[in-house]
């Protein structure tokens, strides 16, 4: 049981979105509002998915965030959380992000499943994913907290659709199990200097449990993942900062590449 | 260093070896030590070692990542050799409460040559060209010097320190796996502590190996066919004692586990 009121819930969002489209840099939500809890938080971030699908908007996939350790553990929390991808969030491989839209930027180097059977929760685990899954592909995702600093609490960004503003596929497509999901390497460069690596195994010891725990979480709101979904499973590698000018490349054990450039 | 300094400075990190225990900093007791001097004072330690019946089997390269690096002030890694009492492989325990002081673990490539390998100018297709195989494997480094307080010319002295190492469960072509992505994931008693990919070292391994290859070279001395060359670690080191398990699996390669004793 949620402790807003429904105005409460449609000013946040609103508040919320306007700070994402108009670049505003705003103060953790929880500071005004003490007594929100996690269902406010989702019903938030549900308010503000509504909002641009209202406006034409389409929904084009799913992401996972906080889903490593070391972020859970830097964030005090045991649970990673979940955000939505509208159609404009997408960029092609070797596309642009316009730096002025964002207020500061990060890239994570992730994996994005495509589902060709539906997920739906409780109980899925990580067979029911592989199974359920059509392929994967390399994914970069550009995050922008539109908290001052980055600084926000778990329901502060949560509702702030977890800090999701743009997102590159590229590389090759494989088939579950022609990869070694676990191993999988990634290297990230920006400006031709590598600056982060990492293996699969970073994502909740397996990129398809991530998979598993967004179709459990949204099950506990009636929600499911249906056939076709585009799912990022969250950060491999540390987010890193870009700035105007700045362009990366992230190279994938045996998914090829996916690059870009912020201009 | 004299000729004599640099003898008494073999003789004391020799010593601490045999006996598990650790000497203050050469940079702290011979402040004038120099990169070169300290090469010199790990020439002769292994010089002591094969006198006293160890085999030469392969070299290490350290300080290969850019935190290390940054953490020592140097633009350039080390190395240090590999002695047939220093090597494990997979199913053994591991004694390092009986054989290291301060053990650290790190996963890196093994390169086993089939040619010879001799600087200068070696690139990345001459050391592919000289791979026989790649495998998975444990680095546990230790240092003779008391709290890890190295400066580079301490580490290079103390044979880069060097402590022992275990060979994985499989052995791989180079030209089966791209040794730039290829990801690594460290489990330390069951938990997943890190992970990182091959280009953490050097931009690759191969790199790494080439770097070995030129800059022994201008010692005149030469990697060789049949000798494991360590390629420096793609994960942070991880402080381990007895009891602990470690796993470290490399995609496309495999995976090299121990237990410590």
């Amino acid at each position: 049981m949620g402790n807003l009121t429904k105005p409460e819930i449609e000013q946040l969002a609103e508040h919320l979105e306007n700070a994402e489209l108009q670049q505003l840099e705003v103060v953790k939500i929880t500071d005004d509002f003490p007594h929100m809890d996690y269902e406010d938080a989702f019903d938030i971030q549900w308010e503000i998915r509504r909002r641009k699908e209202s406006r034409g908007n389409k929904i084009v996939g799913m992401k996972m965030g906080l889903t490593s350790w070391a972020k859970m553990k830097q964030m005090g929390v045991e649970n990673p959380c979940y955000g939505f991808l509208a159609d404009y969030f997408s960029r092609p491989d070797g596309g642009e992000v316009k730096h002025d839209e964002l207020i500061h930027p990060k890239i994570e180097a992730e994996l994005a499943f495509v589902t060709k059977q539906p997920l739906k929760g409780p109980g899925v685990n990580i067979a029911d994913v592989l199974r359920a899954t059509d392929f994967v592909m390399p994914a970069v995702e550009v995050i922008d907290s539109r908290y001052k600093d980055f600084k926000f609490d778990l329901k502060s960004v949560i509702a702030d659709n977890s800090s999701s503003t743009r997102f590159f596929t590229g590389g090759r497509m494989a088939d579950v199990a022609d990869l070694d999901l676990k191993n999988i390497g990634v290297v990230m460069e920006i400006n031709g200097e590598v600056v982060e690596t990492g293996a699969g195994a970073a994502v909740l010891g397996h990129p398809a449990a991530s998979v598993a725990m967004l179709a459990n979480m949204l099950s506990e709101r009636g929600e499911e993942l249906p056939a076709g979904s585009f799912v990022m499973i969250g950060a491999i590698t540390a987010a890193v900062q870009v700035n105007k000018g700045d362009s990366f490349i992230v190279r994938y054990q045996d998914l090829g590449t996916v690059s870009g450039k912020f201009v | 260093m004299n000729k004599d300094s640099i003898e008494q400075c073999a003789d004391v990190l020799y010593g601490a070896i045999k006996s598990q225990s650790t000497v203050k900093p050469l940079t702290e007791t011979h402040p004038d030590i120099s990169i070169d001097d300290a090469y010199s004072i790990s020439l002769r330690i292994v010089e002591k070692r094969v006198a006293d019946g160890e085999r030469i089997v392969g070299k290490k390269i350290g300080v290969t990542s850019k935190a290390v690096m940054n953490m020592l002030k140097v633009g350039q890694p080390d190395f240090g050799f590999l002695t047939d009492k220093m090597v494990y492989s997979q199913g053994q325990d591991m004694p390092i409460s009986e054989q290291l002081i301060q053990a650290r673990a790190e996963g890196e490539l093994a390169f086993i040559l089939k040619k010879d390998l001799c600087g200068p100018g070696i690139t990345s297709a001459d050391v592919l060209a000289a791979t026989d195989y790649v495998m998975p494997c444990i680095e546990v480094v230790d240092s003779r010097i008391e709290d890890w307080r190295i400066k580079i010319e301490d580490t290079v002295a103390d044979n880069a320190s060097c402590g022992l190492l275990l060979l994985g469960d499989s052995a791989v072509d180079p030209r089966e796996v791209d040794m730039s992505t290829c990801g690594m994931v460290v489990e330390k008693n069951g938990a997943i502590i890190s992970t990182g990919a091959g280009a953490a070292v050097m931009g690759s391994p191969v790199n790494a190996v080439a770097w070995l290859a030129n800059t022994l070279g201008e010692y005149g001395i030469a990697l060789k066919a049949g000798e494991v060359i360590l390629s420096g670690s793609m994960v942070p080191l991880e402080p381990v004692q007895a009891g602990d398990h470690l796993r470290v699996s490399i995609g496309g390669v495999g995976s090299a586990s121990v237990r410590f004793v």
